[in-house]
């Protein structure tokens, strides 16, 4: 049985890990293209429409691979979490289903017309159509956040005589301010992978003196929208989420920091590994006060440690929750700095030259995928022990009936498909930036007219 | 009441789903018998290019649905259909993979592999989508507290312990292979010019006839292997409007087809359906999941509904966004009408 539940939960962490790597590039270049096509819009530049058509094109591939492994999300709540499904169906459901009603149609609508209707749409049609695109995803995004963010602070619920969790208040359940937070914490992480991305294939066509005049758009896009969102995914997003968790998962917070002891001027590590059985932090590298400032705003506040608590409500995985925040929290500050250093050189216009900040921006476009997803590991090892925090413990949840060796088939299929699928779509879009971005494509070779059949 | 109608609700939503991804997948079962060369292959796949993803979005929101107003529903059904399930998911990733890069990379290796496996994995669906029927009009061995597990066959036979597979289930399924067959077979019709549209037509006239067989062989089956079916039509005779409506389309398609309008034998094919489906919907009505050992255990819209405030305000966001998807259809398929252009973008 036990074996089971660690199999259920591998499961939905693999898929959903994996459809992540997708979906926060979908998230983040679906605003930049929109923001290209509103430039192209406005000057009239044929580059822009160019840069457009090399992004969709990219976009195309990727968006593809987080359709395909978005589905079996859906369902997976089903079939490997069903006594969680059949208790809060009824709930989650809503968000859920709103999900496909309002976003999915429009996003799949517009896609095609945004990928193949540049022609039948005219100028401002196919500006609509990347702006459907771009809100439709973004709309996406929301409600599987407001989800997500029910579990981990149930609102707009009440209890029914059989215990059983009942819907009460919609409003509540959708407007949760745990889910506004998040979703804009979330959503920056999307927009800094996109801006990555941008930039890094901007410095590389410098890096290779090919494409040069569209490798200086991306830049000047990509550090631009990059700098910003860095910025705003520490504060004010990435802060409020940290008080939100300070006040409602007391815990969780004392777990991701390894923080054991209730104290005043509570540290904050920036090294270090967590010794659980001893409760302890070897190898530490400190700022004083920190983690008081961070979650009370004053370096003397006390910081509830994990002895406040009894053991059954810490979370199950404390080493790997504590790497996961710490992971995400350094990689953040690094790309705060890259990306604030890269717009000061842009706006004195030396970055284009500046081949070691090139170099560095190459080499950072792969480490939002992994900031993000510490950053989910983060929200989910810390939700632990709970599956809807306070209110069903995880190991209450998994479908009891499918036994160990059913789900250790489905996981191992998955395993081996998307690797498949992940060296597909990588060789895919490695492809397209080889390539890079082309003229319109001359109009195919006219079918023979009927003069020359004479 | 509000049950019944979110149960018409989740109904109508799946109908739309086989009726739209019905054809895509119907288009891609044939589509390595009618189009033969690369060129007419990316026909087939533009004939279905912009909509078979918003049309697989029906499942989903669908799925959703019943998610909200069935939860228990949808948790002992996907459950207990696990193995199933993730076959269809695996087929839908291949399928979904398939149509979108197969068009990348220009080369005899690439193009004929997605080809393969978009078509291969078309067929596998339908077949798949019909035994699901299948299952739940033979019922499934629920429990006490509602759950099941089905393993994907036992003894082929519909018997106390059925596996997913059995010879009746899978009859269904070869049902809804030919009938999705005939389906996309004319849509492409409808789609493509010659010679992909004359192979098309030739396929849609031979399934007529396994499709107009099938439907005899597997309504008098049916209602030996769920004798429910009979007592609600017995008991409320105003439903046999849904037989006699895919009676009736089923007729109007094999006129059209003789008139060579293909356009209103597609049209006619997706009525079929609708009264196929409903057909079925109001035999197993008010049962939603039938058990087949005892009748007492089988899930109805009454003991697997979302109590009623979480239906009623469903319904405040349901009613807009199903207008605007509505919306969203009209305009695409509006924009994509007639027949698909070798030479404009795309695929």
């Amino acid at each position: 049985m036990d074996i089971a539940l660690d199999i259920h939960r591998l499961h939905f962490a693999f898929t959903v890990t994996f459809h992540y790597l997708f979906v926060q590039l979908t998230l983040g270049l679906a605003l930049l293209i929109f923001i290209l096509k509103t430039l192209a819009l406005k000057t009239g530049d044929e580059h822009y429409n160019q840069a457009v058509r090399f992004w969709a094109k990219i976009f195309a591939v990727n968006f593809a691979l987080g359709v395909v492994t978005g589905i079996p999300m859906e369902f997976q709540f089903g079939t490997n979490w069903s006594r969680f499904s059949k208790a809060a169906g009824g709930v989650i459901g809503h968000t859920l289903a709103m999900e496909g009603l309002y976003a999915f149609f429009l996003e799949s609508s517009f896609l095609g017309l945004l990928l193949y209707g540049e022609k039948i749409l005219g100028r401002v049609g196919h500006w609509f159509a990347a702006l459907a695109v771009w809100l439709g995803s973004w709309l996406s995004g929301y409600l599987i956040v407001a989800t997500n963010a029910w579990m981990q602070r149930p609102t707009g619920y009440r209890l029914g005589p059989g215990g059983e969790i009942l819907l009460d208040s919609w409003w509540s359940l959708v407007f949760n301010d745990w889910a506004l937070w998040q979703y804009a914490h979330t959503i920056t992480g999307g927009v800094i992978t996109g801006a990555f991305v941008m930039s890094g294939v901007g410095a590389l066509y410098l890096l290779l003196k090919k494409q040069e005049d569209f490798a200086r758009t991306f830049l000047r896009l990509g550090v631009t929208v990059g700098v910003i969102a860095s910025i705003v995914a520490l504060f004010p997003t990435g802060d409020q989420q940290g008080m939100l968790v300070a006040r409602h998962q007391p815990a969780t917070l004392a777990a991701m920091e390894a923080h054991f002891t209730t104290g005043e001027a509570a540290p904050m590590f920036i090294l270090g590994q967590p010794d659980v059985e001893r409760r302890r932090i070897d190898n530490p590298f400190l700022v004083p006060g920190m983690l008081s400032f961070i979650t009370s705003k004053r370096w003397d506040a006390e910081v509830k440690g994990l002895d406040a608590f009894s053991q059954d409500q810490w979370p199950t995985n404390i080493p790997l929750l504590y790497y996961g925040f710490h992971i995400m929290v350094g990689l953040g500050t690094i790309f705060i700095a890259i990306m604030a250093i890269s717009f000061i050189q842009l706006r004195r216009g030396k970055l284009f030259e500046s081949r070691p900040l090139l170099w560095i921006l190459l080499f950072a476009s792969p480490l939002p995928y992994v900031a993000n997803t510490a950053g989910w590991m983060t929200a989910e090892l810390g939700r632990q022990p709970w599956l809807i925090y306070g209110l069903m413990r995880t190991t209450e949840g998994s479908s009891a009936h499918v036994s160990s060796g059913n789900a250790m088939f489905t996981l191992l299929g998955f395993m081996g498909m998307y690797t498949l699928l992940l060296m597909l779509g990588l060789f895919m879009i490695w492809r397209e930036i080889d390539h890079g971005p082309r003229p319109a494509q001359a109009p195919a070779p006219a079918a023979p007219l009927p003069a020359a059949q004479v | 009441m509000l049950p019944v109608l979110w149960f018409w609700i989740v109904a109508v939503m799946i109908a739309m789903y086989v009726v739209l991804d019905g054809f895509d997948l119907g288009a891609g079962a044939i589509h390595l018998a009618v189009a033969r060369n690369d060129e007419e292959r990316r026909m087939m796949l533009r004939s279905i290019g912009p909509v078979w993803d918003g049309n697989e979005v029906w499942l989903l929101a669908g799925g959703g649905a019943l998610y909200f107003a069935f939860p228990a529903l949808y948790a002992s059904s996907f459950s207990g259909f696990y193995l199933p399930l993730m076959v269809v998911l695996w087929l839908l990733i291949l399928r979904g993979t398939s149509v979108e890069f197969r068009s990348h990379i220009r080369n005899d290796v690439w193009r004929p592999m997605w080809d393969v496996i978009f078509s291969a994995s078309s067929l596998l669906l339908a077949v798949f989508f019909g035994a699901a029927l299948g299952n739940v009009v033979r019922g499934v061995p629920l429990n006490q507290e509602g759950e099941f597990f089905l393993p994907l066959w036992t003894n082929f036979q519909p018997g106390p312990e059925p596996g997913i597979l059995d010879w009746y289930t899978i009859l269904v399924g070869v049902f809804a292979l030919c009938t999705l067959v005939q389906h996309g077979a004319l849509w492409v019709a409808y789609k493509t010019p010659d010679p992909v549209r004359e192979r098309s037509r030739a396929i849609a006239r031979f399934c007529w006839y396994a499709v107009a067989a099938l439907t005899v062989l597997v309504t008098i089956v049916s209602f030996r292997i769920q004798p429910h079916l009979a007592d609600s039509f017995s008991k409320w005779p105003a439903g046999y409007v849904f037989p006699a409506l895919a009676v009736a389309s089923l007729a109007a398609v094999f006129v059209f087809q003789r008139r060579q309008d293909d356009l209103k034998a597609f049209l006619a094919s997706a009525l079929y359906i609708v009264g196929m489906l409903t057909s079925v919907v109001f035999g197993v009505f008010p049962m939603v999941l039938p058990a087949n050992s005892d009748p007492a255990l089988s899930l109805t819209i009454y003991n697997a509904s979302a109590p009623e405030y979480g239906l009623r305000v469903g319904l405040w966001w349901f009613t807009p966004g199903i207008l605007i998807a509505a919306f969203y259809f009209w305009f695409l398929y509006r924009r994509f009408a007639g027949k698909v252009r070798i030479e404009s973008e795309g695929y």
